[in-house]
């Protein structure tokens, strides 16, 4: 019928579909849902991070939200000393300059996704999620711990951020496109990174480690790069998140949370990029909807994640594929 | 023999607990030469080639290669140095193409692979020697072919196909044949012949007909030591060999 194979076409309808949502919005008299959606966007990016090692590299983290929430922090705390005009580490470090903010927590929360990887990548398999579990828990206590930044209660600061002179992120469909635009940059670049070199040799230690050590592959160096890789995406999710809320607590790095990015990847379609992205839409859809049906509603999400799990292999993305394709990888 | 050789190993213990698998094992393989590791089920064929390859450590004993110790050098640092190696049971990357897979093991000796922006599989550095050798192999017709879907024959010959690409020195093969039907036997029989004469091979064979068809040298290796080397010949006349493995007029 045209040029455009199946797979296209899903991608361009669903980012057609998730660009013309506030205008529907608008349209209908429900401007109020657009930070929803917005906030939907969000967990797609971090879900497309976790992809990249989750579906790509094999590798199953079940510690993904410690970098969201420790970008999220980042952003946070930067704003809140910025607003008390409170020294941070003794010198005055706050600011609410999105770039800077923004930046730093891609480049903390990559740090951190560096140093637990330097440990936990050393192991496969169910001690592989059980260390980065492990790692997670320990993050998510030390900002619970951490009383000067509101501990359990969370951190709330001033959230009218004005990004590159143009954007207010008080302005709900400006912001809703902004995220959009990091959406769309990020699916581009992951969608060249793991078609390149690096990611080939990256899908092949999901494929198979011990052969590509044998090939001449030094595995552990290109794993721990794709893996502070996605930490620092995940970190941009999270600073997006913490100007989303303007409130930040540690329940966004509960392991939970982890889990909960996980089934997007899986939902969507693991090793797919925009099945994430289709994940998380699904997945907050029907956390949200549910539970007006019945507060039992993790009855019924429980059986649909697991009929998806069983019967499309590459999840809703799947669907969408034609039949010979949804076992291979590499696409 | 032994102050020319491109692999020397010397003096190599490995145990299991109470099990030595490698009992002191000298082994010389010169360059150029196939060379092939016999012994019943159990000798330690395979135990001996992880060794080679760096995926075990040995107790004692050093393994020199192209003049060097390599004794305590990872498995990619020794690939990258030439040693390349297939597995009794087949190690290729089942969701990947048969080109793809050959294409990642020539990327693997083409420089440092932190190259995040050009499309892989377009890459014709890449691609082109990967071709060249699936021709070599005979699966060029099988190139766009995923891996998983390949016959058992042809996964065999694909995983040659992948130690090659690394352009290796030499060759750790560890039953080619293993589970092969009569005609996918001839069939990687005459591909290794083929390879005799360009590629230093050591091969772990149980079929004895195309051992003693191809090898220069044969080590015949029972309870972890190795009990004699020498040419074919000398080997089938060795009295030791005919009593531990080949069995009384077996051979």
């Amino acid at each position: 019928m045209s040029g455009l194979d199946k797979r296209t076409w899903f991608v361009l309808v669903l980012l057609a579909g998730l660009a013309v949502l506030p205008l529907i919005a608008t349209a209908t008299g429900n401007e109020f849902q657009i930070g929803q959606f917005r906030r939907i966007l969000i967990f797609a990016i971090a879900a497309v991070s976790l992809d990249l090692i989750l579906g790509y590299g094999g590798m199953v983290s079940l510690g993904h939200a410690a970098f969201f929430g420790v970008g999220a922090y980042v952003v946070a705390i930067l704003n809140w000393h910025a607003d008390r005009e409170v020294p941070l580490f003794g010198m005055m470090l706050g600011t609410q300059n999105v770039l800077a903010t923004w930046t730093a927590a891609v480049v903390v929360s990559a740090g951190l996704a560096f140093l637990i990887g330097l440990v936990s990548l050393r192991t496969t398999g169910i001690f592989f999620i059980m260390i980065t579990l492990a790692f997670a828990q320990m993050v998510y206590f030390f900002f619970v711990s951490l009383r000067a930044y509101g501990g359990d209660d969370g951190l709330r600061f001033p959230g009218d951020t004005v990004v590159l002179g143009v954007i207010d992120t008080e302005n709900d469909t400006a912001f809703y496109y902004l995220v959009l635009g990091v959406l769309c940059a990020t699916l581009y670049l992951c969608r060249r990174l793991v078609n390149s070199r690096f990611g080939m040799v990256v899908q092949g230690c999901r494929e198979n480690e011990r052969r590509m050590r044998a090939l001449g592959y030094p595995t552990y160096l290109y794993k721990l790069a794709a893996f502070t890789l996605a930490g620092g995406i995940a970190g941009l999710a999270g600073a997006l998140f913490a100007a989303h809320e303007s409130y930040i607590s540690p329940s966004i790095m509960h392991w939970t949370r982890s889990g909960d990015l996980i089934v997007m990847v899986v939902l969507g379609g693991m090793g797919t990029l925009i099945g994430p992205v289709a994940g998380a839409v699904a997945f907050l859809f029907l956390e949200k909807t549910l539970p007006d049906y019945t507060e039992h509603w993790m009855i019924v999400f429980g059986p649909i994640l697991l009929l998806v799990v069983l019967f499309a292999r590459r999840g809703i993305f799947g669907w969408f594929l034609p039949p010979e394709e949804r076992d291979r990888h590499g696409h | 023999m032994a102050t020319d050789a491109l692999l020397s190993v010397k003096g190599l213990v490995k145990k299991f607990g109470g099990l030595t698998a490698t009992d002191g094992v000298d082994l010389d393989v010169a360059e150029g030469e196939i060379h092939a590791i016999i012994g019943p089920n159990g000798a330690g064929k395979t135990t001996l080639i992880a060794q080679l390859a760096g995926e075990l450590a040995p107790n004692a004993g050093t393994i020199a290669f192209a003049g060097r110790d390599v004794t305590a050098m990872p498995v990619y640092d020794r690939a990258r140095r030439g040693i390349a190696r297939s597995y009794q049971i087949t190690q290729v990357f089942k969701g990947f193409t048969a080109l793809d897979n050959v294409a990642m093991a020539v990327q693997a000796q083409a420089g440092h692979s932190f190259r995040f922006w050009r499309p892989a599989r377009d890459d014709r550095e890449l691609r082109e020697p990967a071709r060249a050798i699936l021709a070599r192999v005979g699966l060029d017709a099988r190139a766009d072919v995923p891996a998983a879907a390949l016959a058992h024959g042809e996964q065999r010959q694909l995983e040659i196909a992948m130690a090659l690409a690394t352009q290796p020195r030499l060759l750790l093969l560890d039953e080619p044949m293993a589970g092969m039907g009569k005609e996918e036997s001839e069939r990687m029989t005459r591909l290794l012949a083929k390879l005799k004469g360009e590629e230093t091979i050591l091969l772990i064979e149980h079929d004895m007909d195309v051992v003693f068809a191809l090898a220069d040298r044969i080590t015949v290796l029972v309870y972890g030591r190795a009990i004699a080397t020498g040419t074919p010949d000398a080997i089938r006349a060795n009295a030791d060999v005919r009593a531990a493995y080949l069995g009384d007029g077996d051979a």
